[in-house]
């Protein structure tokens, strides 16, 4: 199952004197959804622009199922690329475009007329085959954009960004088309985004960079409950965040003075922690119990509550403590009904010490 | 709002006036063409195609045609081409001095033409390519190139640059990107170009005159006539080469501007 098909080595890509990316260390294994994730300039896209052959690696290697990428042209790699513009071409009809890839592989036209039927077929815009581009929806380039990457039968694709242009809902449609189709291949596909949400909806696994570095790979799962540093926390969001330093360590659990008051939370496995270092202390959002009457727990807090959002079956609650400190809390819809959400409400938030996530130092990084 | 409507109808006074004042000597020139009396004066004469059929039974009017037609084709396809290299490269490519090399693509049509037709009637003279067919169409591909290049350049910032990787992309070598991407893609601007160019070329007088030596083209040989005598013919000739000129410059407009209407939309 876990075949390498793509392997970074030590790649490093400068512009100048910008390092875009900072010894990439990367296996991409057959098969697997990957999303690559990160702010702006972190050097995603990049990378993926060295895996097309787009960009050349300043130093290190890429091999492509064994083989070094590093000076092979664009042209002569099978690696299709469903761009951020799309740039499908405007001179030429929907079916045309498709067939793009197979004219210049050298297939005859009766051949590739085939073939891209059975792709505009497969992605349910075969009525469209004689439009032009510009008479199609976003969602519609979208798929001829998908139908044109594919029809070569590659065993990688490559996509950067192609959802960003579309609307909320169709992003969610977009999703579930390119998660059911990486299934049925049974290909790679290597997702770049900036977004937390495209990432966890689909990947198997999950890169997240920063200024040209990997800061975690893991499952989304790992990343959301399990953040190696700070960045990484914020980043994925949804979390709270709080700092302070030990008081004490006892039992497998640290008592901690934080910003928004003491709490406890477990000792991670192999470290220790003296008494007065400084600690962050990872909360995700849907933990945290918002109730009207104190609970009997370990970490309780007093907030006073700043406003609500609705999000599918889920409500999260902006509340504040005394002392200013902000936090998040998401709780079900139907056990909203039991709690006071006038603005300015006293709610107390509660949550189980094995669920708090331990980081070292306040800030490790990233101003 | 009466403000608002009388400065709409002020400036469309203004406008009908700018056009009468471009087009009424070719309007008059194009009457005249048509009248019986040998000087323009009014009243008119009776109608007549005596005038058309004076240049149409002039030999030299014949040649002239020929050569302008021949130098305009030629000057046309060569200019375009040199064009569209020169903006590809600078789409392309970034290099040491490339604005010094941009300027210089585009600097002929700031010389004055008196001094451009000496110098090339000078420099052709002296290695002994003077007096020729090519003589013109070396004079005007210098000077047609850089209205190519502008044009071509237009269209290729219309282009969305992942196009030309996204066709590398998807195995198309340089070569069959260029044939399969670049040019579909600015192909209403390479016609647009080729139009303006021959445009240009055919009614362009003061370096046809000094180089062109025995070949006479139309411009040339209308200054002639006018030397000899005042004569409606030149009117006739006129409004045919207007004509001309005129088709040739609406094509190139009306590529241009359905062309980029289309692809804002993309």
């Amino acid at each position: 199952m876990s075949e390498p098909l793509v392997v970074f080595e030590n790649v490093v890509k400068r512009f100048g004197d910008f390092t875009a990316v900072k010894h990439l260390n990367l296996t991409i294994n057959k098969g697997e959804f990957l999303a690559i994730m990160g702010p702006s300039g972190c050097g995603k896209t990049t990378s993926l622009r060295m895996l097309a052959g787009l960009d050349r690696p300043t130093e290190g290697e890429i091999r492509l199922s064994g083989l070094r990428m590093n000076e092979v042209k664009p042209s002569e790699r099978d690696t299709p690329l469903v761009w951020q513009t799309l740039a499908l071409f405007p001179f030429l009809n929907v079916q045309k475009n498709v067939e793009f890839g197979l004219k210049m592989r050298g297939f005859d036209a009766v051949a590739r007329a085939t073939k891209a039927k059975e792709w505009l077929e497969r992605l349910e815009i075969a009525e469209f085959a004689h439009r032009d581009i510009t008479q199609l929806s976003g969602g519609q380039r979208q798929r001829v954009a998908l139908a044109r990457a594919l029809v070569t039968e590659p065993e990688i694709l490559l996509l950067d960004e192609p959802l960003s242009a579309l609307d909320a809902n169709l992003v969610i449609r977009m999703q579930s088309v390119l998660t059911k189709l990486q299934r049925e291949l049974g290909i790679t596909f290597v997702y770049v985004t900036h977004s937390q949400s495209e990432a966890f909806a689909m990947a198997d696994r999950v890169v997240i960079m920063s200024q040209g570095e990997i800061e975690q790979i893991g499952r989304p799962r790992e990343i959301y409950r399990e953040p190696v540093s700070r960045f990484v926390a914020e980043f994925v969001g949804r979390n709270n965040i709080l700092t302070g330093a030990v008081t004490g360590s006892a039992d497998g659990k640290l008592t901690v003075s934080s910003d928004a008051g003491p709490c406890t939370a477990p000792v991670p496995e192999g470290r220790t922690f003296a008494k007065g270092d400084q600690v962050s202390l990872v909360i995700s959002a849907d933990v945290i119990a918002a109730t009207t009457t104190k609970p009997a727990s370990e970490n309780v807090i007093a907030c006073s509550l700043i406003s609500e959002e609705f999000v599918g079956s889920m409500v999260t609650l902006f509340l504040e403590t005394d002392n200013g400190t902000e936090l998040k809390a998401q709780i079900q819809h139907r056990d909203i009904e039991q709690i006071d959400t006038t603005s300015g409400a006293r709610l107390y938030l509660s949550w189980p010490t094995a669920n708090v996530h331990v980081l070292p130092g306040p800030n490790q990084e990233n101003p | 709002m009466t403000a608002d409507r009388s400065i709409v109808i002020f400036l469309r006074i203004y406008i009908g006036l700018v056009f009468c004042f471009v087009f009424a000597p070719i309007v008059a020139s194009f009457i005249f063409s048509f009248n019986s009396d040998r000087f323009p004066t009014i009243p008119l004469g009776h109608f007549t195609l005596h005038w058309y059929q004076t240049i149409y039974n002039d030999p030299d009017i014949w040649d002239a045609l020929q050569v302008s037609g021949i130098t305009a084709v030629t000057v046309s396809v060569i200019a375009t081409f040199i064009g569209f290299c020169t903006a590809y490269t600078d789409f392309r490519y970034k290099f040491f001095g490339k604005n010094a090399y941009l300027a210089l693509a585009l600097l002929p049509p700031t010389i004055p033409l008196v001094i451009m037709g000496l110098a090339m009637l000078a420099w052709l003279s002296r290695i002994g390519m003077s007096g020729h067919l090519y003589s013109i169409v070396i004079a005007h591909v210098v000077m047609c190139t850089p209205f190519a290049m502008a044009i071509i350049r237009l269209r290729l910032a219309q282009m969305d640059p992942s196009l030309e990787a996204a066709a590398w992309n998807l195995g198309a070598s340089e070569w069959r990107t260029m044939g399969n991407v670049i040019v579909p893609f600015t192909l209403p601007a390479i016609v647009s170009s080729l139009c303006l160019t021959a445009a240009v070329s055919f009614d362009e007088f003061a370096v046809a005159w000094f180089v062109s030596g025995l070949n006479k083209s139309v411009p040339v040989i209308i200054l002639e006539i006018l030397q000899g005598q005042v004569d409606p013919q030149i009117n006739a000739i006129g409004t045919f080469v207007f004509i001309i000129s005129m088709t040739l410059v609406v094509t190139a407009q009306v590529l241009l501007m359905t062309r980029s209407k289309k692809a804002e939309t993309v």
